[in-house]
């Protein structure tokens, strides 16, 4: 038995069976988002300006990754018009491109991760807070680790500034940025001490679960897109309609995918 | 919709963001913390924007035969 629509519209829809369901599950993902973006701006605006951390991303690193995704979403559709175009050859290099893209904005999101795992925040016992690197660098460092080695003190090269200081001061140290010196912290004197991870403050752990729920979406089209590139591309040879309509899928929910990230880049990085 | 009109919402999002980035930067520029890098970098955010939209009409004459559905 036949499976209708899988390349021609229904009559009553005016599209094709999966256009319809790409449409159904990125409606399902708007909802999703939109939950943890409005999360995101309740938390924020209830938030004590001096708890909320910012200016701790590194801004051109995320311009970076949004110049790559809008590479991929042009690459992406370039690749569906070759194939309306009958060009299969152009098609798989724009596919190509696309893959590249995807993989290249999760490198660069991981050495982002990796960064953020190795920039702690010390809350001193006299009320002072200060950001910065624990010697070494290692990853995921708690007081009650540090108290478990044994150690009495800990190298520490902290920030030119904290990140709740005025616009003045901020201004100041990176008008004159001073030398990075280690000093020496007595584990007695420290009250709390986290990475930059989900533990550490409500901004990050909604930082990582926007951006990994996102990584996640890249992934996964990555998966579909680079499928379509490789063994899927065979059907262009038997049905080369239906093949057509599966990338133009592909393509809106990697689309979708950019879209979210044009709206969390300025929210996360800049705002 | 289909992904021709779904590329031409995302293009205009991302133009609209570059503006946006352009605007702020040129406003920080001109606040007494602004610095010359500021003044570079809204440029190229502008120059962006426009890029992104004249790339937008390329693409809708490119795919005018194509449904918007």
């Amino acid at each position: 038995m036949e499976i209708p629509y899988t390349t021609k519209p229904r009559p009553d829809t005016g599209l094709y069976n999966a256009k319809v369901g790409i449409w159904l599950f990125l409606a399902s993902e708007v909802m999703l988002f939109g939950a943890l973006f409005s999360s995101y701006i309740l938390l924020r605006v209830g938030a004590f300006v001096e708890n909320w951390p910012h200016g701790l991303l590194n801004v051109p690193i995320g311009t970076v990754n949004t110049i790559v995704l809008i590479v991929s979403s042009i690459t992406v559709v370039m690749a569906w018009a070759s194939l309306k175009m009958k060009n299969f050859g152009k098609f798989k290099f724009y596919q190509a491109i696309t893959v590249l893209c995807a993989l290249m904005f999760l490198g660069i999101k991981s050495f982002e991760y990796r960064d953020k795992f190795t920039h702690y925040e010390v809350w001193k016992t006299d009320g002072t807070r200060m950001t910065g690197h624990i010697e070494g660098k290692p990853m995921f460092l708690t007081l009650a680790k540090v108290k478990a080695a044994g150690k009495e003190k800990i190298g520490f090269i902290p920030d030119p500034y904290h990140y709740s200081a005025s616009k003045e001061v901020k201004h100041t140290a990176k008008e004159h940025p001073g030398e990075h010196k280690t000093v020496e912290i007595a584990v007695s004197e420290i009250k709390r001490l986290s990475a930059f991870v989900p533990a550490h403050s409500t901004y990050f752990a909604i930082y990582f679960t926007l951006t990994a729920l996102h990584g996640l979406h890249v992934l996964g089209g990555a998966i579909v897109i680079g499928f379509l590139f490789g063994p899927g591309s065979k059907m262009w040879h038997s049905d080369p309609e239906r093949f057509t309509n599966r990338v133009e899928v592909a393509g809106l929910f990697w689309h979708f995918v950019d879209l979210v990230w044009i709206f969390l880049f300025p929210v996360l990085y800049l705002l | 919709m289909s992904l021709k009109a779904f590329h031409v919402i995302f293009i205009t999002a991302a133009s609209t963001l570059a503006f946006g980035c352009g605007l702020w930067l040129l406003r920080v520029y001109r606040s007494p913390e602004g610095a010359a890098s500021d003044l570079k970098w809204a440029v190229a955010s502008i120059v962006c924007g426009l890029g992104l939209l004249v790339y937008e009409g390329f693409f809708l004459k490119k795919l005018r035969k194509e449904s918007f559905l």
